[in-house]
């Protein structure tokens, strides 16, 4: 049985179709990656499979459960750590857990034990009766997703986890997230990190305007693309024979500018000596060269014209 | 463990969390507690001289007629600032946490009056305390203390459960802060602070047919004089028609909430 399954999921808000008739499955154990911009439907459809609003069209089961008929049910399977942690900062770290265990129905002793061993393996041990607004941004995730723990969940929800955080937290999260994939539970992480979905997730889902553009394997994604090409920067005034002995070796890819050469190679990096002797003995200077492989980038810009990163980045400079 | 025991844990532990909250946020407390008393303090030193008027009701000191005004402004920004922080729990996502377990939703609301009866009591032993300090009588002794205590209680729940209802329908703390004034407003034209014989027109008329004249009422007769059942009835409609007004905004606030996100 999958863990979750949906099929052509809507929301409207109004006039605005924020996720357009979504179809996924993801099955028990597995870490799914839901990769797309900001603004692309990954929240609201998270939102949706975690009973926090209702659709407006289709149907989705998470831990065997329907979303709108049985979603108590739903929400004693699942384990929920949003966007922004959901934290009061008056509440000590340890209040907090043992709210949420007992928000899970674990009985008083169960709770408090649960929250002790939680907070430990969150490395919170030392900071747990301090005030979570005194705690830092990855102490505050590392926080969240104890308490999304608690009740030991077989469905984990993780809405942008390392949004905001530096690279040392970031690679805590994905250890964690990726001991409790080990221990069995199925993980839902949205992201809009192409690093973060290519590390962890065993499938990846790319949404762009709320509907999945395309799905897969991270490798199985990237192999769609093409191979992986040879970027050379050559010297100038050697362009256009660099381009030339290239072509023998390689499929041309278009220039970025003139002082480079893409060639995609079938063989990756064994294509790199044959390449390199050719432009030798023909001459031409070579001052860098780089085997640069398909990125999920690559995958989201084919199949949305637009990069992913990119506009993250332009967003966030502009908030 | 049952299932009503299980929601009954659920309701204490967001009742406590709601209390705690209130008690490190000033600004939350500050309202409750310490205005109140300030007015207090301020209107029984520069204002005594009114239980000489003519029409004046029969009292002890003008303390022991206050302390009711006093308990009812208490109560009713205690349920104003349960709607403030309920507002700040939506704004910062903290909602979606106890909307995402599995728990009734009603518990979460439950759990926050909760919060808030507990604060009317606390405001009803404080006020209750600071009257004997300070030489007021509670006239029909120890049943009329716990009759004053049980109606500010029950009060403050039924306030919070329309400060409740306007946090879930906004999310918007700036808006149920808003709310503020308006609350001291329908307060002082009530008999909280002033009889209503003594009124002239038309506050005479509104704080004759204003609730909250009614539960004000049933909360200082036994502090002013015997237990008087007729008062104490219209008090405990009124309550129930608050209570009622509360339960059907909120429900209907949150069908709201959960159906917008």
């Amino acid at each position: 049985m999958a863990a979750i399954a949906v099929q052509g999921l809507e929301r409207a808000f109004e006039d605005v179709l924020a996720v357009q008739g979504v179809d996924l499955e993801v099955d028990e154990g597995e870490i799914y990656g839901f990769l797309g911009p900001n603004g692309a439907g990954k929240t609201t459809t998270v939102r949706m499979l975690t009973t926090l609003l209702l659709p407006t069209g289709g149907r989705a089961t998470v831990a065997g459960h329907d979303v709108v008929n049985e979603a108590r049910a739903v929400r004693a399977s699942i384990g929920v750590a949003l966007q922004e942690a959901a934290l009061d900062p008056l509440m000590t770290g340890r209040e907090l857990i043992r709210l949420q265990a007992t928000l899970q129905g674990l009985p008083g002793e169960e709770g408090r034990r649960r929250a002790d061993d939680l907070l430990e393996r969150v490395d919170l041990g030392a900071a747990a009766d301090r005030r979570v607004g005194t705690y830092s941004g990855g102490m505050q995730r590392r926080l969240d997703l104890a308490a999304a723990l608690v009740h030991e969940p077989r469905v984990l929800f993780l809405d942008e986890p390392t949004t905001g955080l530096d690279p040392v937290s970031r690679k805590t999260i994905w250890e964690e997230v990726r001991a409790l994939n080990d221990e069995g539970t199925t993980v839902f992480l949205t992201t809009q990190y192409l690093e973060e979905a290519d590390q962890l997730a065993d499938n990846v889902g790319i949404i762009d305007s709320g509907r999945i553009v395309a799905e897969g394997t991270p490798e199985s994604l990237k192999a769609e693309i093409g191979d992986p090409h040879i970027q050379l920067q050559i010297a100038a005034g050697s362009i256009v024979e660099a381009e030339e002995v290239c072509a023998r070796i390689g499929k041309l890819l278009p220039p970025r500018d003139g002082r480079t050469v893409l060639v995609e190679v079938a063989n990756g990096a064994a294509d790199i000596p044959r390449t390199v002797r050719a432009l030798d003995e023909a001459g031409i200077a070579v001052e860098s060269l780089e085997l640069v492989r398909p990125t999920l980038d690559d995958v989201f810009v084919a199949k949305t014209g637009h990069h992913l990163e990119g506009e993250s980045a332009e967003e966030a400079v502009g908030a | 463990m049952s299932q009503l025991a299980t929601n009954a844990r659920v309701v204490r532990a967001l009742g406590m969390r709601s209390l705690r909250q209130t008690f490190r946020r000033p600004q939350l407390i500050a309202p409750i507690l310490i205005f109140p008393t300030l007015l207090l303090a301020i209107q029984t030193g520069g204002a005594g001289g009114a239980v000489d008027l003519p029409g004046f009701p029969p009292v002890q000191s003008f303390l022991q007629f206050m302390l009711a005004g006093a308990m009812m402004q208490s109560l009713m920004l205690a349920g104003n600032s349960g709607g403030i922080a309920l507002a700040v729990d939506i704004e910062m996502g903290f909602t979606d946490r106890l909307f995402s377990a599995p728990i009734p939703r009603f518990a979460i609301v439950l759990g926050r009056l909760a919060g808030t009866a507990a604060l009317g009591l606390f405001s009803s032993l404080w006020f209750l305390a600071i009257g004997l300090v300070f030489g007021a009588e509670i006239e029909s002794g120890v049943p009329g203390a716990l009759i004053v205590i049980a109606l500010v209680t029950t009060t403050a729940m039924a306030v919070g459960g329309i400060g409740a209802a306007i946090a879930l329908r906004t999310g918007k703390a700036s808006v149920a802060q808003g709310l503020f004034p308006l609350v001291l407003v329908v307060l002082f034209l009530s008999s909280a602070f002033f009889p209503e014989s003594l009124m002239i027109e038309p506050a005479k008329t509104i704080a004759e047919y204003n609730p909250l004249s009614f539960v004000v009422d049933g909360i200082r007769n036994p502090i002013i004089a015997e237990i008087n059942a007729s008062d104490l009835l219209d008090a405990l409609l009124a309550i129930a028609g608050i209570v009622v007004l509360g339960l059907v905004l909120s429900a209907r606030a949150l069908r709201h909430r959960l159906r917008v996100g």
